[in-house]
């Protein structure tokens, strides 16, 4: 059975992050918007309400609220010489599924990425010499500045309402802020969130050895705050439930809190849930698009969808892989680096130094998702790259985002995984140790790349995506010189005892252990087409009527966490979109 | 069958006045009140052989002496076998679609064409046949010396693991990797046993009580975790002990 609806003006792919800021910027245009969503519908209340979501083995070992394998996944490799496996089970990475994506189960850790990261290329070429790029390493430009993107930042930060301490507003460094930020308008929209003692002490340490400690930047809402669309947040009662639960207390930024039910209230939006899109439909001549094809699960039914304008809002990696299946973009080549549809793969580069306490008391499930101090004195723009011999930069930050004792809880190096010692080990241990972390940047490189796998199918028959990726020695001397760091200053906050777990030499991608969902590139934005998949306002080369939003569009990866770019970019996007695109029609470069 | 003692104390025998004392606050939703002693509950998956193999294994893994409760006490063996029963067991989430390849690299991810709840079945099938081929009996009935040599073999490798959790944004401790074991002839399907065992009564001995095990929710009164209650805003900064026990999703304090 098959069927065609009638068109509309807007499809949006995926109602995550990006789906619901474009579906509330182009209704209040009056356009007829039609959102499909592949998993189930989602609030707050009744999904998120106290206490059942804080059920730890139920959202936060079993993954309640992400993709299921069973229906959605991918293969992996390290190699081009590697045979793929499914990702039969969620681990290293946990993609959202349902309405709000994974904006329900993020932490909140919202940054600007450092005005250089977006033109990396030439600032490494300019201060560094291109013999500074490896030849493998295949960073671009982003073909944006910060300085373009701050009002959009700012429109972001004001409507998810982010609790933050300015570090530089209008030219000038603020005390007490990151003073390695870029250039800011305002302030936060509300102050800083409130800390533990154990990131406290890191601070004042940190201060002590000339750094500059700052609060991390939090989707946590520190007080009541109204956003733009009239949508309202209480404050965080820092309940320890934040990453992969949706909050019981409207407290987290997400699509739910900050957007949908202001969207809902646009006669002109409607959304469609258990909607599964299955391709792009191209004009006969492949320069636009006609709509989409998607599976309506309740109907049972293949459902083509025509429309005028067609949005990929469906996260990074299935951005990509619906470009793949579609024909949109020419499949990237990593043999002849031609093509750009899944170039520049990349992921994120964290370590962490774990310190143990005995005496101190840290409670680590009082703990907000974005709590925690946090330094950018080794970020991307204060790294001598040539003197360091590698590109790339991190933050660090000390501190809890819960407490959870399934998901682990720390014990010194050399206590058995199991057994009395153990046992006595989690007793002791609990609530007195915490951890120093580098959340790093990942260059891109040119056997990193997304295709479609050669074997593996999914339950429409589609093959799966193809991840190929492994770790590079730039990126692991990165992480090691941020190790040294780190250890420095944990030597001077003076544990009882501590422990590193950095990547190393020779160090293979494992995707067994969550690392982060900072899944990035793929469906890049850049200057040119022969390079990239995107253009500068994340409208396809070839296609001037299909826009991809979402982390797909970054050349390389930042040092920060994610959604602040991404959040952006899609106002960024449906400014062009509103402005430019709607009164003519046709590319934007 | 040289059962230790303590299974056959009941739940509120051995945890004395302090259960007692915590019964008054639990009200009529505490189901875990009603519950059968371990010796008499009717698994809903393990076979008779496979429960007293995951009471004698869990019973190794977290064990009753020292301070704290043991995975018996807490009434982790429960836990596991009903999850065996249900999704998690029948791996309803996963990707099961072949070609498997189960002698992919650990690093892959698991490749088994096999369920957890076959993995489970087809394991303690093998170990206890190599056991009793070792020993002259199945591991349930080895003594406990005998038992923790068993599963440092399937452990294999280092049977040390420094937990350090990742700063990733979702710190909090990242599950060890304890590389799927060859030993005691499983075959690549079922390299996963022990590994999953060692998770499985971990999630029981923590998990909220409603799913059978953390009985009393005494794992979290004895690690200091205060269970469901998800406010602390008046708590940020201090560094004192929490003096709240903890209390279930269901209501029940402890
Ligand atoms: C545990 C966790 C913690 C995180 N913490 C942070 C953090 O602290 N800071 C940070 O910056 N980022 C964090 N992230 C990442 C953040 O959640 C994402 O960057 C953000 O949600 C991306 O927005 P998006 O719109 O691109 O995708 P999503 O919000 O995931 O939305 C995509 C939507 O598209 C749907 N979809 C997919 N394919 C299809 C299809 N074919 N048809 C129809 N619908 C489809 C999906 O079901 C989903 O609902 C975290 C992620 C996770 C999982
Ligand atoms: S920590 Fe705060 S923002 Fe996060 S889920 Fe809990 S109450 Fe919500």
């Amino acid at each position: 059975m098959a069927r065609t609806d009638t068109k509309r003006d807007v499809v949006i792919v995926g109602l995550g992050w990006t789906g619901a800021i474009a579906g509330i910027e182009l209704a209040k245009e009056g356009l007829d918007i039609l959102a499909l969503e592949r998993g189930p519908d989602r609030s707050t209340v009744p999904d998120f309400k106290y206490p059942d979501v804080i059920d730890e083995l139920r959202f936060g070992i079993r993954y309640g609220y992400m993709q299921r394998p069973k229906k959605s996944t991918l293969t992996i490799r390290r190699s081009l010489d590697e045979e793929a496996m499914p990702y039969r089970r969620l681990g290293s990475f946990l993609p959202g599924d349902g309405v709000g994506g994974a904006g329900i189960h993020w932490n909140g850790q919202t940054w600007r990425p450092q005005a250089q990261e977006y033109r990396l290329r030439t600032y490494v070429e300019e201060t560094f010499g291109a013999d500074a790029i490896p030849e493998d390493m295949t960073i671009q430009d982003w073909g944006v500045t910060a300085e373009e993107l701050e009002p959009y930042y700012d429109r972001f930060e004001y409507m998810a309402g982010i609790s933050g301490q300015a570090g530089v507003v209008n030219g000038e460094t603020i005390e007490g802020g990151n003073p390695f930020e870029p250039n800011r308008s305002r302030d936060y929209p509300l102050p800083p969130l409130a800390q533990q003692p154990d990131s406290l002490h890191f601070a004042d340490v940190a201060r002590q050895m000339g750094y500059h400690p700052f609060p991390r930047p939090a989707a946590n809402a520190s007080a009541p705050h109204v956003n733009e669309y009239g949508m309202q947040l209480g404050p965080c009662n820092y309940c320890g439930f934040c990453a992969r639960y949706g909050c019981l207390n409207y407290s987290k930024s997400s699509p739910q809190t900050c957007v949908l039910d202001a969207l809902k209230r646009y006669e002109n939006f409607n959304y469609r849930v258990n909607s599964e899109v299955l391709r792009v439909n191209l004009a006969e001549d492949g320069q636009t698009a006609t709509g989409v094809t998607y599976w309506d699960a309740e109907a049972e039914e293949e459902v083509t969808q025509p429309a005028d304008i067609v949005i990929l809002a469906a996260y990074s990696i299935h951005n990509v892989h619906l470009m793949l299946l579609s024909g949109i973009g020419e499949p990237y080549n990593p043999q002849t680096g031609t093509g750009t549809t899944g170039k520049n793969y990349s992921y994120q580069m964290n370590g962490g130094t774990t310190m143990f306490f005995n005496d101190r008391q840290f409670n680590p499930f009082v703990a907000a998702g974005s709590s925690g101090m946090s330094i950018n004195d080794f970020g991307m723009e204060q790294i001598d790259y040539a003197a360091e011999g590698f590109i790339g930069g991190s933050y660090m930050t000390c501190g809890h985002s819960n407490g959870q004792p399934i998901r682990g809880i720390a014990v010194p190096e050399g206590t058995p995984n199991w057994g009395a010692d153990w046992k006595q080990a989690v007793g002791e241990h609990y609530g007195h140790s915490t951890s120093l972390g580098s959340h790093g940047s990942n260059m891109s490189y040119r056997d990193c790349y997304l295709d479609l796998d050669p074997t593996y199918t999914d339950p429409h028959g589609r093959p799966l995506l193809r991840l190929t990726f492994d770790w590079k020695d730039n990126d692991i001397r990165m992480t090691q010189f941020m190790r040294q760091r780190i250890e420095e200053i944990v030597e001077a906050m003076e544990p009882d005892s501590w422990q590193s777990s950095y990547k190393e030499d020779g160090a293979t991608y494992d995707v067994r252990p969550y690392q982060t969902t900072h899944n990035v590139g793929g469906a890049i934005m850049g200057e040119s087409p022969q390079t990239s998949s995107i253009n500068r306002f994340q409208q396809a080369w070839g296609q001037h009527n299909v826009f991809v939003l979402g982390a797909s569009s970054f050349p390389q990866n930042i040092q920060y966490n994610p959604t602040g770019a991404v959040g952006a970019l899609a106002y960024w996007t449906t400014d062009a979109i509103v402005n430019q695109y709607l009164p003519n029609p046709g590319p934007l470069v | 069958m040289s059962h230790p003692t303590y299974l056959n104390t009941t739940r509120r025998g051995f945890l004395g006045g302090t259960a007692a004392a915590s019964a008054l606050a639990l009200g009529d939703r505490a189901q875990a009140q009603d519950a059968p002693p371990l010796e008499e509950y009717t698994p809903e998956y393990l076979s008779a052989a496979e429960w007293a193999f995951v009471m004698a294994a869990t019973a190794r893994i977290i064990p009753s002496d020292g301070a704290g409760p043991g995975a018996i006490e807490t009434r982790v063996p429960v836990f596991i076998d009903l999850q065996l029963a249900g999704d998690f067991g029948n791996a309803a989430d996963l990707y099961m679609e072949g070609p498997f390849k189960p002698d992919a690299p650990d690093t892959l991810g698991p490749q088994s064409p096999l369920t957890p709840a076959e993995i489970y079945r087809g394991a303690i099938e093998r170990i206890d046949a190599a056991c009793t081929d070792e020993y002259g009996n199945v591991f349930a009935d080895l003594d406990p010396t005998q038992q923790d040599e068993v599963l440092s073999a399937l452990e294999e490798g280092p049977s040390t693991s420094g937990n350090t959790p990742d700063m990733a944004e979702d710190a909090g401790g990242g599950a060890p990797n304890t590389d799927g074991s060859t030993a005691f002839g499983l075959t690549p399907e079922l390299k996963e046993f022990f590994s999953l065992l060692v998770q499985n009564t971990k999630e029981g001995y923590f998990a909220d009580p409603m799913y059978g095990g953390n009985a009393d929710m005494a794992a979290w009164s004895y690690i200091g975790f205060p269970g469901a209650r998800g406010s602390y805003a008046e708590w940020v900064g201090r560094e004192e002990d929490y003096p709240l026990g903890p209390v279930s999703i269901s209501g029940e304090r402890a």
